[in-house]
């Protein structure tokens, strides 16, 4: 077997296990659901037309960054990822495997918010926009995905996990209009938030789903989410490690 | 045809954590087709060096041979020809014993038919259990079937029944007695000097990064000073001849020599002629413990 249909196969074992842990299943995919009728009732009518596609945003991020920084972490503490690397497995095609596991999480996890927001609040889906917010959701997704493998570097141990993510992460979400509409933000607060990805990310998304067909074409987004990614990609092989560190 | 090249060669093998000289220049040889015991308390090295062969960890310096290869520079045509047990290490919860082994053989050009790896390893009856409901016993087996899922000529055990019970232990040996049926060459560490005994075909013993004796378990008895050991009871006052080489031992009498026939002979000649009971009388082999204990105590005492 090549090493694409490794990395496919791979998917599929990682897929397997996954639905495998019913209870884990669901609170992934009720998280963000939960986040977002809460928001609703706080934020009262017409609050969904912002929510909906900035807890898309949430729901890829989540499913990419937090899951693989997270599980990565622990597989790799667990020996799990020393074991593979004693195989003749390309490494490259295990990560493909877990990277690949993560985004097809991430794209029902959107899915299930797009349709959630369509159905409930009556926000429509930007059908016109249909090939842009894919081409948002691909780089958005593999951008997290890697900064989310470079993160498991910096994470000494397994049960540092939990912390050092959501501690990387929920300041962030909060700051780059995702959480909270960022309107009224100091300038230095916007200015922060603009050189970290998950607001470009946000930004674009939300352009979509309040403009359709008609929004410019997110370039500088993209750009710059993928400037991340690319970081990230830089950063996993710099820091990545097969090898358990307790 | 039979390669005449070794499975295993590693020739002045050093390794230094910081400061810390982990392994201090080790040779070693294992044969294809051989069982091979790296034996040696913890902290020695055995870990390290049997790293350093799977690829795992780096060296500082030496030359090293697997298979033919160099595990440093990460091959897939080697990692394809080996099979590795390390000490701890995980698989997926969630999957079933034979989901685990089928997604593993998938990885390698000709993998052993995984039912019979399940067999191999002892987990027929747990064939569609998850692994995350196996005791830990079994999971060992699973890192056993695991390493075998390959088919590999070279297997690595990494103290591989370290908690095990004394049952699960024999079992063990026994899987490992077949894998050498097979024709496999294994290469495995220990810190139990019986399961070095009853499984390898030689041995070396390993005590502050360096090897301290190799050979064959006969031939590590048998090269370290006296091969056999008389123990016996006197009266008190009674004194045995000279001759006889005996040393006070505790409350009993003691007489290392390679010659036991010659010394039981003095002994008992001199007993009946002095009509002086002997009581308890036995006569034993020096075990590899005995050998090993004399060859790694200097070390421990350095730690």
């Amino acid at each position: 077997m090549n090493g694409f249909a490794l990395a496919l196969r791979q998917i599929r074992y990682e897929n397997r296990a996954f639905w495998r842990n019913p209870p884990a299943a669901f609170f992934t995919f009720a998280f963000p659901l939960i986040f977002m009728v809460i928001f609703n009732v706080l934020f009262g009518e017409g609050a969904s037309a912002f929510f909906t596609p900035a807890i898309i945003v949430f729901s890829v991020i989540t499913a990419t960054y937090t899951n693989l920084a997270m599980t990565v972490t622990i597989a790799r503490d667990e020996g799990i990822l020393k074991r593979i690397r004693g195989t003749p497995l390309p490494p490259w095609a295990y990560l493909a495997g877990r990277i690949g596991h993560a985004i097809v999480i991430g794209f029902l996890l959107v899915v299930i918010v797009a349709g959630f927001g369509a159905l409930a609040y009556g926000v429509e889906i930007p059908w016109d926009a249909m090939p842009t917010v894919l081409l948002v959701l691909v780089v958005g997704s593999a951008s997290f995905s890697a900064i989310g493998l470079a993160v498991t570097g910096l994470i000494p141990n397994s049960d540092a996990a939990p912390a050092v993510v959501n501690a990387t992460i929920l300041p962030v979400l909060f700051i780059s209009n995702v959480f909270i509409p960022i309107e009224n933000a100091p300038a230095w607060v916007d200015a922060v938030s603009h050189i970290l990805p998950v607001r470009h990310f946000a930004d674009a998304m939300l352009g979509l789903y309040a403009s359709g067909g008609a929004a410019d074409f997110p370039w500088q987004e993209l750009g710059v989410i993928a400037a991340w990614g690319l970081l990230g990609v830089i950063g996993a092989l710099r820091f990545f490690s097969w090898e358990p560190r307790r | 045809m039979i390669p005449a090249d070794a499975a295993i060669d590693l020739r002045g093998l050093r390794k230094s954590y910081g400061s810390l000289e982990a392994v201090r220049g080790i040779d070693l040889r294992v044969e294809r087709g051989e069982v091979f015991a790296l034996l040696g308390p913890n902290g020695a090295g055995k870990t390290t060096t049997v790293e350093i062969l799977e690829g795992h960890r780096t060296r500082s310096a030496g030359e090293v041979s697997v298979l033919g290869h160099d595990p440093g520079r990460n091959e897939r045509a080697l990692k394809q020809r080996v099979g590795i047990v390390l000490q701890q290490t995980g698989v997926d919860l969630y999957l079933t014993v034979h989901e685990v082994v089928e997604m593993i053989a998938g990885y390698y050009p000709a993998p052993r038919d995984v039912d019979e790896v399940i067999s191999l390893a002892g987990l027929t009856e747990q064939r569609d259990q998850r692994v995350k409901k196996l005791s830990g016993g079994q999971r060992r087996r699973v890192d056993l079937a695991v390493a075998l899922a390959g088919d590999p000529e070279l297997l690595f055990l990494d103290e591989p029944t370290t908690g095990f019970d004394p049952s699960a232990r024999r079992q063990a040996w026994e899987t490992v007695r077949g894998l050498s049926a097979l024709g496999k060459t294994i290469f495995l560490t220990t810190h139990f000097m019986d399961e070095a005994q009853a499984l390898a075909d030689r041995l070396a013993i390993i005590a502050d990064g360096q090897i301290v004796a190799s050979g064959t378990a006969d031939e590590l008895i048998g090269a370290t000073s006296a091969a056999s050991r008389i123990r016996f009871r006197l009266p008190d006052g009674a004194v045995p001849p000279d001759a006889a080489g005996a040393r006070v031992a505790g409350p009993a009498w003691e007489i290392e020599t390679d010659a036991p026939t010659r010394a039981l002979n003095l002994l008992t000649g001199w007993a009946l002629k002095t009509d002086t009971p002997i009581g308890d009388l036995e006569v034993s082999r020096r075990s590899l413990e005995d050998v090993y204990l004399q060859l790694t105590a200097d070390a421990e005492v350095v730690e």
